[in-house]
């Protein structure tokens, strides 16, 4: 009983700050500061939400936004994970990829769609291309960051045990420099997601959440934005709490490599 | 983040070689005419729009733009986030209040915004600055409430003991042992920043900014231009991340010798 009361408690207190915040954006709403057609109250969106939910149109732009974020990741993490180990193992690899990977690291992606588009036309190919790009930078620099971390006499303690190189890599590199290469992945991740939703927009895909903002602008549904931007939101919380924290307990802290 | 102690002649040269590849590639695809010269310029069209621009003035001015809204913006965010990440991290019932917005609010990219702004403040610099002060706003709270958080509170025993009242206790324990967070969150924000201004500009328009040079550029298929703003944007963004923030790092913090809590 008491459990319940405390997670009551619990409840009402992180319900707490949403009630004051939608009680403000109902008055600012009510006071017509903007047009309602730019600014609508809250049960308008929550109307047309549950009308977008229900017809599918919701998932269908969440769908494609998600397969576009899946596609992209996993091309990021291969090329990200395989030349980050190159530039960690071999000093020609990485004398002659980190000029290039530093200047292209604080590059913003988006700076570069616009070419993406005329080179690759609109649509999925050059969004998934320019999100596998755009991260891949973050998962090179953390993978060679860890493998370069690795002790070296773990190395050498391995080589004089007469470990082939093939061994040596899967049994001492890899799991030494695994917490680095998943903070990469981590941040990569959470870097196309945040890119994703814009190029969305300007590439024009067929089904997305940023194109179904971008669209929606165009006939001045805001409700129909905000309605995209809550599903954003829960694809953002979501991939945070149940991907990123799960593949973090199930693989470093269960080695208890966290700490080291 | 790319620090390496000392860089050996032979490495110089390694580094110069991938460039000089890279632009060699880049050479040989662009004569190849696979795609047509438009799309591909060689390496010489792009250096002599770049030297033209910087010239004539237009590219320093669209760069200008750019660099004004990200410093706008990441000062105001530092207003709204540094006292609310501090208040945060001591308040209980503001942390308690606030971490649940922010939470939701932080995984939204800033970028999804930007069609919404629009709508609300018009196309232009309103819409742009405020992209860039969500944008850089949320990694800053983050960081300030974990610093807050993560000073000992033996040290604040400490002060409390030796009679500082609340000013002093702020001034020289608390603002001291949180700044290695600070400068993290002034570092995250500026990246995030510099993508959402990008971003910002090519979606909301704005007169001048590299971002809208690059978008202008291609509605006239101007991919010579495309390219030498993206290394002007290219540039900034490493002497950022190199010079500036490495100096202010420098400066504060390894000159206290907290750089081992900055690492932690």
């Amino acid at each position: 009983m008491r459990g319940v009361k405390a997670w009551g408690a619990n409840a009402a207190a992180f319900a707490l700050p949403f009630v004051v915040l939608a009680a403000v954006w109902e008055t600012v709403a009510r006071m017509g500061v903007f047009p309602a057609k730019l600014f609508p109250d809250l049960e308008t969106v929550a109307r047309t939400f549950v009308d977008l939910a229900s017809s599918g149109i919701l998932w269908q732009h969440a769908e494609g936004t998600l397969i576009r974020l899946v596609a992209g990741f996993l091309l990021a993490a291969t090329i990200g994970v395989v030349l980050g180990i190159l530039m960690g193992r071999y000093r020609l690899a990485e004398d002659v990829l980190l000029p290039l990977v530093s200047f292209g690291f604080p590059l913003p992606g988006l700076a570069y769609a616009p070419l993406f588009v005329l080179w690759f036309g609109l649509g999925d190919v050059p969004a998934v291309l320019l999100v596998a790009v755009a991260s891949s930078f973050t998962i090179i620099i953390n993978t060679w960051k860890g493998v370069k971390a690795v002790k070296p006499i773990w190395i050498r303690a391995a080589e004089s045990m007469g470990a082939p190189e093939a061994k040596l890599f899967r049994v001492v590199i890899l799991p030494a420099a695994l917490p680095y290469v998943i903070t990469g992945l981590r941040l990569g991740l959470a870097q196309a997601w945040r890119i994703l939703v814009a190029v969305e927009m300007l590439m024009s895909v067929s089904r997305g959440l940023g194109w179904a903002i971008f669209g929606a602008q165009q006939f001045l549904n805001t409700d129909v934005m905000l309605s995209s931007i809550a599903v954003i939101g829960a694809i953002g919380v979501l991939l945070e709490k149940q991907v990123f924290e799960r593949v973090e307990r199930y693989t470093v802290v269960r080695w208890g490599m966290i700490s080291a | 983040m790319i620090t390496r102690n000392r860089i050996s002649r032979a490495a110089f040269w390694r580094g110069a070689a991938g460039v000089i590849a890279a632009v060699v590639v880049w050479e040989a695809f662009a004569r190849s005419g696979y795609f047509s010269r438009a799309l591909t310029p060689p390496v010489e069209a792009v250096l002599a729009i770049l030297w033209q621009t910087l010239a004539d003035g237009s590219m320093v001015q669209h760069a200008l733009y750019t660099l004004g809204r990200v410093l706008l913006g990441i000062a105001l965010a530092c207003v709204i986030a540094i006292p609310l990440g501090m208040l945060m991290g001591r308040v209980r019932a503001v942390e308690r209040f606030f971490l649940p917005v922010v939470s939701v609010l932080m995984p939204i990219p800033s970028l999804a915004w930007v069609p919404l702004f629009v709508l609300w403040f018009g196309i232009g610099n309103v819409a742009t600055i405020l992209v860039v002060i969500y944008a850089a706003s949320f990694p800053m709270i983050f960081n300030v409430w974990t610093g807050v958080r993560a000073v000992d509170p033996l040290w604040l025993r400490a002060g409390t003991v030796m009679g500082a009242d609340r000013r002093a206790l702020f001034r020289k324990v608390l603002w001291p042992a949180a700044l290695p967070f600070v400068i993290t969150g002034l570092r995250l924000s500026f990246g995030r920043a510099w993508i959402a201004v990008v971003g910002g500009e090519l979606l909301a328009s704005p007169e001048w900014g590299l971002g809208k040079a690059i978008f202008d550029a291609k509605e006239f298929l101007n991919t010579e231009m495309m390219l030498a703003a993206l290394i002007v944007i290219g540039g900034f963004g490493l002497m950022f991340e190199r010079v500036v923030f490495q100096a202010l790092e420098n400066r504060t913090v390894a000159r206290w010798g907290m750089v081992a809590a900055a690492r932690r």
